[in-house]
């Protein structure tokens, strides 16, 4: 069974691409098989988080106008062989494609994957309408933060009368030591205020950073950030993992299995 | 000693943040505008001017909700503080 999942969040910087393109390769990994959509047209960004930019052929909108098929536009990731990805197109803009077009190429592609990711722009506008138009589910991400929590809640409020079927939330650019002082709202916080499932919990690493300048996805990496994106992906595909303990570290294991790997 | 009751009383960030969202997200939830709530707050002043002397300088109105969990406002409540400068101009 197929499922489409939308990664949203009202305010842009919070963290949108980075956990599709995260989410995406952990699912890959797992052995799925995953396209991962750019739906943010004329400010497309996905594809430099994962490296792609240089085997860029055809885009999302080449797809919808018919100018390719859709197969030529599916750019095939280094790393995973059952990893694809949509670009978007960098020089047109949003009403370039509405959501009949985009339900209609998701009700095409849906049987060939197990997963389909769609990476949201910010705001609610048509960018918005186009990536949720085909979502069986959504990831809203936010930071614990006034502004992105009450954008959050706006989008949870239009997912929902767009019924979207099920909500989780992932709370991104966690900082322990901030919370243990009482100046960040904790994860406790975030949920009571929103009110939605809790899928994900990602520490603010900058690891993170790290792996977006060299176009590497954190996830699985032996990093803080990598072990939590490989425990979101988990709970996606329906196990449940306990969340991380962010001030024990990484754990003893995932320490160990690093030694492995390196050697 | 002032200095230190200041330290002690004062709200972590955290808090603070807390406070100000939930207030925020129940009046972006009901989407009743701050002008239709202020046209509400005029009128109950009105009303209950015709019985007592009010403070309607301090008065706040609010939605609030009441034992109800989870995303929908359930039992939304119009919660209103109105401070009596004079009970004995009470009529009958």
């Amino acid at each position: 069974m197929s499922e489409v999942i939308v990664v949203t969040s009202g305010k842009g910087g919070v963290g949108k691409t980075t956990t599709s393109a995260n989410v995406g390769t952990g699912l890959a990994a797992m052995g799925k098989k995953v396209l991962l959509i750019d739906t943010d047209i004329g400010l497309r960004n996905l594809d430099v988080v994962m490296g792609l930019e240089s085997r860029i052929v055809y885009n999302l909108v080449d797809v919808v106008e018919g100018n390719c098929r859709i197969k030529q536009a599916l750019v095939r990731d280094k790393r995973y062989p059952t990893l694809f990805l949509l670009p978007s197109a960098q020089t047109r803009d949003k009403s370039a494609v509405n959501p009949a077009q985009m339900v209609k190429m998701i009700t095409h592609l849906r049987d060939q994957f197990d997963y389909i990711i769609l990476d949201c722009p910010a705001g609610i506008e048509q960018g918005f309408q186009n990536a949720i138009a085909g979502a069986d589910r959504a990831l809203v991400v936010t930071t614990p933060e006034v502004s992105s929590i009450r954008d959050a809640d706006r989008i949870i409020g239009l997912l929902e009368s767009n019924e979207i079927q099920k909500i989780d939330l992932i709370i991104n650019r966690i900082r322990i030591e901030m919370i243990k002082r009482g100046d960040m709202m904790s994860s406790d916080d975030v949920v009571d205020i929103l009110s939605v499932p809790l899928i994900g919990l990602v520490p603010d690493d900058e690891n993170v950073v790290i792996a977006t300048n060299q176009g590497e996805p954190v996830v699985g990496s032996n990093t803080l950030a990598g072990e939590a994106y490989r425990n979101i992906c988990y709970r996606v595909n329906g196990k449940e993992v306990p969340f991380l303990d962010f001030e024990r570290g990484i754990s003893f294991w995932t320490k160990i299995s690093g030694i492995f790997h390196r050697s | 000693m002032e200095l230190l009751k200041r330290i002690l009383k004062r709200k972590s960030s955290r808090e603070i943040a807390k406070d100000r969202l939930k207030i925020l997200l129940i009046s972006d939830r009901v989407n009743c505008s701050p002008e239709m709530m202020e046209m509400i707050k005029n009128d109950i002043a009105k009303v209950i001017s015709k019985y007592m002397k009010i403070d309607t300088k301090s008065m706040e109105i609010q939605i609030t909700k009441t034992g109800s969990k989870g995303r929908t406002l359930k039992n939304p409540t119009l919660y209103a503080n109105i401070p009596i400068l004079d009970l004995n101009s009470l009529k009958n």
